[in-house]
């Protein structure tokens, strides 16, 4: 009897299980569902591969392990040598500060200047940066990336691997595509050890270290002239908005919401930065003024409608299906400023919240909205 | 036993308290509206009859849409809270014993985990996907630990019970975690809704929760003989002609549903569960016949007075209201339980 009710239980937690593993391929499409099972077979095959493999080494092991290890040895001081004069040397060469904070990991740095001189550009990239994806394909690099984050899924054609994390990184799953350069946006643990370039791109703080970081991108993978092409039309496209907005003698506010709960982000985030550069005020700034959200504080209701602001930025509309409709059903909305006179911009979540090529969109959008509304003078 | 005239004067304070709580924190709040305006719009809101307060529409909208309906969810939330409380406490003759006892905070998180991942809603509105899933999750987890305890002992001692609880709590907390880690573009949604907060546009959160858990204080409220007789010990109180598993099954079942209440709407407020049964026992006395009732009313005013500060504290932007709960509650507590014991 109490097995019985024992093995009930069980399958009831199977069956809970069962359903939290559809959970998550019910967002995805069929087809990338499809592509999941591929990987995982062929990761499957691999590793059976490796198994065999390693059985017939076994025999070599001792030798071949000794010799590995003096390899590394006569690597390290090889590169302790030479390469920090390069590498002072190049530091000197560059003149965008910024690059400092994306400089290559120690040691790495000097074996692109290496393969460069060679002549030999990375063919496997993997990126664990949409943003850093984004990047790659628009300087013509999207050849030679092999495997994307989870949320690289931007330009379509980026080979996306869904059980690839890059909030949870696993640094065997990344070694097993076997890169000669991985991108990432934050340190990953033990992610040196592979030996392999690593390229971080850090969240850019203003529009210089978004072109710096896409002519380094360029730079490393051999389409540096491309990259180049890509930051001009960027400054031209930017600088065409930039001059077309009409002049205020009382700058307009504006609301960027995050998510229904009213997160927001503050001016010192650089989404911020942008509406700063569109001469837009943000009334979330009060919200965070000791920077204890760190840019992005959870506003009060009342105050967001007693701020009012002139402009609504949605960058909700993908993850909470957020829109003009929804905002103006919520208590009270209706009767705020930019809800009455229509002045609410559906953004795409995504690209407001990289620093990517696609940032001209980004600024387009909102400067048309800016622009849409009339320069009150003032007085 | 105290007598019942002075009993009945507690009852009399604790419900005027409630009531001035709730008239003061109405006037505070981010936007700077005109006090007596406030007071004259909301009873021209609650009562019949038309009186105009002079309010801006959108001062009105402020009160009526933010205000008085937050101010509401807060007495129901911290009921719900403080009365499943005491009577988890009771039934398990255990002080620590708490709302989310019985893995009804792991199994509401995972609902609402699952809900928020499949994006069946925003936590926000009517019978949104949040609130469903969030509910369901905690009264499955309370089902799951129930016919585990039955399973793993035929008398049902409490402490089998406390123990499957734990067990079925790691459990559904590994889901959950193990989901959230898979749909990290949820992680914020997800992230405040375990932080708790009475966060809310309008009355639908109050019209979803009231009701129900009005009912189900109703019936704990009528429990106050029977959980001190249970407090005498199992044996005991079989001796005295209660059917222990049969009214500690019906407690537990009325508890968790009161609390899947408070959750599906205001997510997980920590401590308030915990202390305000406490702080009443210690000041009003140990027996449930008193505990309860004043648990309401406590529980009530404690949470409304919390939120105040969650939602003024911060200039502009919002706390969460647990991390305010326990701020001012724990060393509330020790004060208490210093003065009482001296």
């Amino acid at each position: 009897m109490k097995i019985r009710k024992l093995l009930a239980l069980l399958a009831a937690l199977a069956l809970l299980f069962a359903a939290c593993g559809s959970d998550t391929s019910d967002t995805d499409d069929a087809a990338e569902a499809a592509s999941d099972a591929d990987v995982e077979a062929s990761m499957a095959e691999d590793e059976a591969m490796e198994d065999e493999a390693m059985q017939d080494e076994a025999m070599e092991d001792d030798e071949s392990s000794a010799s590995a290890s003096e390899e590394a040895m006569e690597d390290e001081t090889m590169e302790d040598d030479e390469p920090s004069a390069s590498a002072s040397e190049e530091a000197m060469e560059d003149e965008e500060e910024p690059m400092e904070d994306n400089a290559m990991e120690d040691g790495e740095g000097e074996a692109t200047a290496d393969a460069e001189a060679a002549g030999e550009v990375p063919t496997r990239i993997v990126s664990l940066s949409p943003t850093g994806t984004e990047m790659l394909f628009a300087v013509g690099a999207g050849d030679q990336v092999i495997a994307v984050d989870n949320f690289s899924y931007y330009p379509p054609e980026a080979p996306v691997v869904e059980d690839l994390s890059a909030f949870t990184p696993s640094v065997e799953a990344i070694a097993a595509f076997e890169p000669d350069l991985i991108l990432t946006s934050s340190p990953v643990e033990g992610l040196d050890a592979l030996g392999v370039e690593i390229l971080q791109l850090n969240a850019a703080v203003d529009l210089d270290e978004v072109y710096a970081q896409i002519e380094q991108v360029g730079a490393v993978t051999g389409h540096i002239g491309e990259a180049t092409e890509v930051v001009l039309n960027m400054q031209t496209d930017i600088a065409a908005v930039l001059d077309s907005l009409p002049e205020r003698e009382v700058p307009l506010t504006y609301y960027h919401e995050l998510d229904p709960t009213l997160f927001s982000v503050t001016s010192s985030t650089f989404v911020g930065y942008v509406y700063g550069l569109l001469g837009l005020e943000n009334v979330a700034d009060a919200a965070d003024e000791d920077g204890s959200a760190f840019g992005y504080p959870q506003l009060n209701q009342e105050y967001l409608l007693t701020a009012d602001p002139d402009i609504i930025f949605l960058a909700d509309t993908l993850c909470c299906e957020q829109n003009a409709t929804t905002l103006g059903e919520r208590e009270g909305w209706e009767l705020l400023t930019a809800v009455q006179t229509g002045n609410i911009v559906e953004m795409n979540d995504d690209i407001v919240s990289r620093w990517g090529p696609r940032l001209v969109e980004f600024i387009q959008v909102a400067g048309e909205a800016v622009s849409a509304i009339e320069a009150v003078p003032a007085g | 036993m105290r007598p019942a005239a002075g009993r009945l004067s507690w009852y009399v304070g604790g419900v005027l308290f409630v009531f001035v709580t709730c008239a003061l924190v109405l006037l505070v709040g981010q936007a700077d509206l005109p006090r007596g305006r406030v007071l004259v719009e909301a009873f021209d809101r609650l009562t019949p009859g038309t009186i105009e307060s002079g309010l801006e529409p959108i001062q009105k909208s402020i009160v009526w849409n933010l205000r008085l309906p937050r101010i509401v969810l807060g007495l129901t939330v911290g009921a719900a809270l403080a009365t499943a409380g005491a009577t988890f406490q009771g039934v398990f003759r255990n002080p620590l014993a708490d709302p989310y006892f019985l893995g009804v905070a792991a199994g509401g998180g995972f609902g609402a985990t699952i809900a928020f991942v499949n994006d069946w809603g925003d936590g926000r509105g009517l019978l949104d996907g949040v609130q469903v899933a969030a509910f369901i999750g905690a009264l499955v987890a309370v089902a799951l630990t129930w016919t585990l305890g039955a399973i793993g002992d035929r008398r049902q001692s409490t402490t089998t019970l406390i123990l499957a609880g734990v067990a079925v709590a790691s459990f559904f907390t590994a889901l959950q975690t193990y989901l959230q880690q898979r749909n990290t573009e949820d992680i914020r949604e997800i992230y405040v809704w375990f932080l708790g907060g009475l966060t809310t546009q309008g009355w639908s959160e109050v019209i979803q929760s009231a009701p129900l858990a009005l009912v189900c204080i109703g019936l704990l409220l009528l429990a106050g003989r029977t959980l001190d007789v249970l407090g005498v010990g199992d044996d005991e109180a079989g001796m005295l002609g209660l059917s222990v598993v049969r009214t500690r099954l019906l407690l537990i079942v009325i508890a968790a549903l009161l609390t899947a209440t408070a959750v599906a709407v205001s997510g997980l407020i920590a401590f308030v569960g915990l202390i305000v049964p406490h702080t009443v026992r210690l000041i009003f006395g140990h027996s449930y016949r008193v505990v309860l009732p004043m648990s309401v009313l406590i529980g009530a005013s404690f949470l409304v007075l919390c939120d105040v500060a969650a939602r003024t504290v911060g200039n502009a932007s919002e706390i969460p209201i647990g991390v305010v709960t326990a701020f001012f509650g724990a060393p509330f507590f020790v004060v208490i339980l210093r003065t009482a014991n001296r």
